[in-house]
Order: C-alpha cells, then sequence, then structure tokens
C-alpha cells in the first residue's frame, strides 16, 4: 500500500518536471513582461491588488496592457467590451484548435480553458506530450505554471517599480523568439506547410494594408477564409 | 468602484471568447471546425511571429536588424538541436547584446 502511494507521488513529481521544463521558456517573457505591465499599472495610479486581480482573473497579456489605458481614462463598460472583443478575437481560434485536444480532460478542463493565452496555446497546439504521462494532468499543469509566472512578475513589477539592478532592455525579444521556435518546430514537423504559409502570408498582407494597430482581426478572417477555400479544392481533389 | 468593474467587464469578456468555442461545439464538432481546428496552430503561430515582430522599423536605422538576426539564430538553432529552450534563450541573448552594446 505504502509502495504504490510511494510510486504515485513520484509519478505527481514527474509529471510537474516536465510540465515545468517545458514552460522555462515562457518563464523569463512572462516575469518580465509582468513586471512591465505592474509598473505601468502602478503609473497609472492603481497599486498591487489591481495588478494582482486582472493578472488572475483577465490573464491576457496584451489586453492587460490595453487594460491599462482604460482604467486609467475611466473608459465606459461598453467601450471595455468593444475593445476586449477586438484584441482577444484570437482567443476563439486558439479555443477551436483545441477542442479536440482538451477533449475527456474532465475537472482540469475549465482552467485549461480559462488560461489558454498565446504562450501555453503555443506550448500546447502541437499536441504533443511526453511519454506515459496523462495528457489533461501535463497540459493543466503548463497552463498553471505560466499563470504563476505572470502573476508573479505583475505583483513584483507593481511593488518593487523601476529598481532593477541591471538592463533588461531587448527581454521581450523572449516572447517573439519562442514563437519562431514553435513556428520552426511546427514547419519540421509536418510536410504541408500549406497552413503555416497562408497565417504568415494573410498576417503580412493585412499589416501592410490595415497598419500595426488594427490587422489582426482582418488577418484571423482572411485566414480563415484562404483555409476554408484550400480545404474545399483539396477535398475536391481528392 | 469604475475600475473593479471594468476589470470584471475585461475578464468576463475574455473568458467568454476561450469557453464559447467549447461551448457552442461541446455535443458534436462539425467536421468544418474539425478541419480548421487541424490547420489552424500552424497558421496562428505564423500569425503570432508576425504580431511581435509588427513595430520592427524597416525604412529607419537599424533597419530591424537586431530581429532578423536573432530571428535566424532561433530558426537555425532550433532546426540543429531541437531544443525549444536552447533556442529561445541563444536568440533572447543574442538580441539583448546587439539592442544594448552594438545598435
Amino acid at each position: 500500500m505504502k509502495r504504490t502511494f510511494d510510486l504515485l507521488k513520484h509519478m505527481k513529481s514527474l509529471i510537474c518536471k516536465e510540465a515545468f521544463v517545458k514552460t522555462l521558456p515562457v518563464m523569463a517573457g512572462y516575469v518580465v513582461l509582468g513586471i512591465g505591465f505592474g509598473i505601468l499599472l502602478r503609473g497609472a495610479g492603481f497599486g498591487v491588488w489591481y495588478a494582482l486581480a486582472m493578472s488572475v482573473f483577465i490573464y491576457a497579456g496584451s489586453m492587460q496592457y490595453v487594460g491599462v489605458g482604460l482604467l486609467a481614462g475611466g473608459a465606459s463598460v461598453l467601450s471595455a467590451i468593444l475593445t476586449t472583443v477586438m484584441v482577444n478575437a484570437r482567443h476563439l481560434f486558439y479555443s477551436i484548435s483545441m477542442i479536440r485536444p482538451y477533449k475527456g480532460a474532465g475537472r482540469y478542463k475549465p482552467y485549461m480553458i480559462f488560461a489558454l493565452t498565446d504562450e501555453t496555446y503555443s506550448l500546447l497546439c502541437d499536441g504533443s506530450v511526453p511519454e506515459g504521462e496523462d495528457p489533461h494532468r501535463y497540459r493543466f499543469f503548463v497552463s498553471l505554471f505560466n499563470q504563476c509566472y505572470w502573476v508573479t512578475g505583475s505583483v513584483l513589477g507593481s511593488l518593487l517599480g523601476a529598481v532593477l539592478p541591471f538592463s533588461t532592455a531587448g527581454i521581450e525579444f523572449s516572447m517573439t523568439a519562442l514563437f519562431i521556435a514553435s513556428f520552426t518546430e511546427q514547419w519540421m514537423n509536418t510536410r504541408d506547410h500549406v497552413p503555416a504559409l497562408t497565417g504568415l502570408l494573410s498576417t503580412l498582407l493585412c499589416l501592410v494594408l490595415f497598419g500595426s494597430e488594427r490587422f489582426l482581426i482582418p488577418a484571423m478572417l482572411l485566414m480563415t477564409l484562404a483555409l476554408t477555400l484550400l480545404g474545399k479544392r483539396r477535398e475536391g481533389n481528392a | 468602484m469604475n475600475a473593479v468593474a471594468l476589470i470584471a467587464v475585461m475578464a468576463f469578456v475574455t473568458a467568454m471568447l476561450r469557453f464559447l468555442p467549447f461551448l457552442v461545439f461541446r455535443k458534436r464538432t462539425p467536421a468544418y471546425i474539425v478541419y480548421l481546428g487541424s490547420v489552424l496552430p500552424a497558421a496562428l503561430i505564423g500569425m503570432l511571429v508576425v504580431y511581435c515582430l509588427k513595430d520592427v522599423q524597416i525604412t529607419s536605422a537599424p533597419h530591424g536588424l537586431p530581429e532578423l538576426l536573432a530571428a535566424a539564430a532561433v530558426v537555425l538553432l532550433q532546426a540543429w538541436k531541437r531544443n525549444s529552450l536552447l533556442s529561445i534563450l541563444a536568440g533572447t541573448l543574442l538580441y539583448m547584446l546587439l539592442t544594448q552594446l552594438v545598435f
């Protein structure tokens, strides 16, 4: 009986370790960006409890940065709703592609859906899970660790402000690097590069056409349309 | 008080966007949505790469050179070693050095 218990405990810590290692690339970026958010929010006149509440309950990086402006400017509820929909519409797409992988996740599922950020998505969207592990438990811990880094960063930023002893300028590139690495890995794991190229080119095109402030939603619509047409054509050829 | 209400609204709308597809397709997922779910990850990661680089100024110095070099380092390291942690750390360090010391 005791041996079984020890074995269970060991398995538990193993799954935590694998999830922890997987989230290490996100840690640096989230702590730093979280600190940036905390500093910004304090500058706008909202202290640590607001930083904590936003990072725990909203938990969406770019939205929280935009949210500082909304809070500081005393935005109306309606404009807060519209802004959130515009900035976060991409989460609809993340969720659509996670319907299958998250199937059967049971009690882990609500939190996993709530915590599906850009970075968590990029860690989990290839569907790979370390061998011999409960995939849902593993994904749950990856999601949870990431939010812990984000919350920690926000609170630190709010409390410590701008007193970091060394220059961290440029560290925000870790998020970019994370997406580039995911893109490369995904590219090498598949023969069909059409979806990746469709996403890249649609977004580039919309960036040029609509400018850097409002290109995301047109880009998502364009890539959905392109992928739909490409899917139909392939179906027709098959 | 207004701030608390705004935070609640942002939290609620964000959660709705995340939960909606799961709620709508709870019983049965149409083939079209399954297809989208299979091709969207690659496309969305491509979108995020562009999104992160959207504010890079190509027309003025340093012409996006630090971003280009660091991005190339990440791609090459990832293709060579297949170790995300390594490529991300090395690429980020390279970028920090380039922006703080070189450009």
